[in-house]
């Protein structure tokens, strides 16, 4: 009895009080935020992340009424996160905007057939149409297959230019006019730290736009650009959403992990590092002469999709791939053998469907104005 | 109030991928001594005569590295504290209102662990 007596004192006078939520002053505080330090109960960390990314939305001016808009689903916790974010906020806000979820298979036996199984039942959750594309219908090959030809080390540069065009053309059969995805402020520091460790000045001062818009491309924005992901994991647990999550076979090798680890101890070290680095990516301006040299977008003169070279990056990347030259688009070295190849590309080898992009909107848009 | 003063049972979870660390099950069921030695060693039962701490969630990381991983305990604990990119809740409320790793479990507490380190 005096043993359980004691416990109970020490469990008392060591653990620190509960404190109430700082926003309401009523329920009991559940969850530290890390963006702001803030202790807060649950459902004002449901109110303060949502708000904060219906403040990003319209900020940035991202839609405007009657908008076809396609969620690209993985079935991981952001882009699951996202779809109920977004189905959340059109209603409360009348964005007045249709939702489709679009799912990319890259073909990764063991990740990707699994996570797909996901967006299905998010399909059914959030009662959205789903378009599923894959790898082998585009391009005739599996990431599994690109991997066994290429290795390791160069695999996820394949699977992201790949992916790209995808989605682009998913969303073109859908015939919508915006693709959004679940990067969150995680994704896009890291981005920051490997274009500064790689040198890499086109992509910096690309990197941190929330919204990009190309002439040929379909609008792609990030609503959840400062959304930690730790409390995207935190929102997926208290309002039990279903996802999946287990890391990419092939992830292991990346060289984002690098830039990750790193983040992570920053921000252990300071949580609000992660905005901070990608602040400052936004204000990076890249000097005048530096830009003269970067290479004006024209379109491929194979798919038509959009490129810096006659040939787009996807179809030089299947043509190494098709002619046994896997490193034809990725290291210089690949490139001279590609060149130097015999003859020019044989009649006969497969390509990607021509893409036409018709854009669906015009240019002007109107300010959804906060409730 | 525990029918046994000297051990608290614990209830364990773990999402986002850890479970595959863990004999690939997400739910398990922990009984720690009450009182466990200061430097965090995890021989059951525990050695007399040593400095002695309240069982606490630095504790138990230790006990679930050392009792329950069955690989890559890298990618679970590092420094003395779970790793970077896992969330850890205690009764359903941030770990980081509660002390951390110095929070004295008790009986029947949940405790559970999320890990964020993967695709979305």
């Amino acid at each position: 009895m005096l043993a359980i007596l004691i416990h109970y004192i020490e469990y008392i006078g060591r653990n620190m009080p509960p404190r109430p939520c700082a926003l309401c002053e009523k329920a009991k505080a559940m969850v530290k935020r890390p963006k702001t330090g803030q202790q807060i109960c649950r459902d004002c960390f449901f109110y303060v992340f949502e708000t904060e990314v219906h403040n990003t939305i319209t900020d940035a001016q991202l839609f405007k009424p009657g908008d076809r808009v396609a969620i690209g689903a993985s079935g991981g916790k952001d882009s699951t996160v996202l779809a109920y974010v977004m189905k959340t906020l059109n209603e409360r806000y009348n964005y007045g905007l249709e939702l489709f979820l679009l799912s990319i298979d890259e073909g990764i036996t063991g990740y990707r057939d699994d996570s797909l199984e996901t967006v299905k039942r998010n399909q059914e959750q959030y009662s959205m149409p789903l378009k599923i594309l894959s790898y082998e219908e585009l391009y005739g090959w599996t990431m599994d297959s690109i991997v066994s030809q290429v290795g390791r080390k160069n695999n996820c540069t394949f699977c992201g230019v790949f992916r790209r065009q995808a989605l682009d053309r998913g969303a073109a059969m859908l015939h919508v006019d915006h693709i959004v995805t679940g990067h969150n402020a995680d994704d896009i520091a890291e981005t920051v730290l490997m274009n500064i460790m790689r040198g890499d000045i086109a992509r910096l001062g690309r990197c941190t736009a929330i919204c990009t818009q190309g002439e040929d491309t379909i609008r792609r924005s990030k609503p959840f650009k400062y959304a930690y992901e730790k409390e995207i994991v935190m929102y997926a647990y208290f309002k039990k959403l279903d996802y999946f999550s287990t890391e990419c076979i092939y992830s292991p090798d990346a060289y984002r992990g690098h830039a990750r680890a790193f983040l992570k101890d920053l921000e252990a070290a300071r949580p609000s590092a992660i905005i901070d680095i990608i602040h400052s990516g936004e204000v990076f301006e890249i000097k005048e002469e530096i830009k003269a040299t970067q290479k004006v977008q024209q379109t491929c003169q194979r798919c038509g999709y959009m490129s810096s070279n006659a040939l787009c990056k996807a179809c030089t990347l299947l043509e190494g791939l098709e002619r046994g030259m896997a490193n034809a688009g990725i290291t210089d070295r690949g490139k001279k053998q590609l060149l130097q190849a015999d003859g020019p590309t044989p009649e006969n080898l497969r390509t990607i469907p021509f893409f036409e992009f018709k854009p669906t909107s015009t240019p002007e848009r109107i300010v959804i104005e906060p409730s | 109030m525990a029918s046994n003063p000297s051990a608290v049972t614990l209830k364990i979870e773990f999402g986002g991928g850890l479970e595959l660390l863990f004999s690939n099950q997400r739910s398990h069921k922990v009984s720690l001594p009450a009182t466990v030695p200061n430097d965090n060693t995890t021989a059951i039962p525990v050695p007399e005569n040593e400095p002695t701490k309240p069982a606490d969630v630095t504790y138990l990381i230790h006990y679930l590295r050392d009792h329950l991983l069955k690989e890559r305990a890298e990618l679970f604990v590092e420094n003395g504290t779970v790793r970077p990119g896992i969330l850890v809740l205690i009764n359903d409320t941030d770990w980081e209102l509660e002390g951390e790793g110095d929070y004295v479990v008790k009986d029947c507490d949940e405790i559970v662990f999320i890990s964020t380190l993967h695709g979305g």
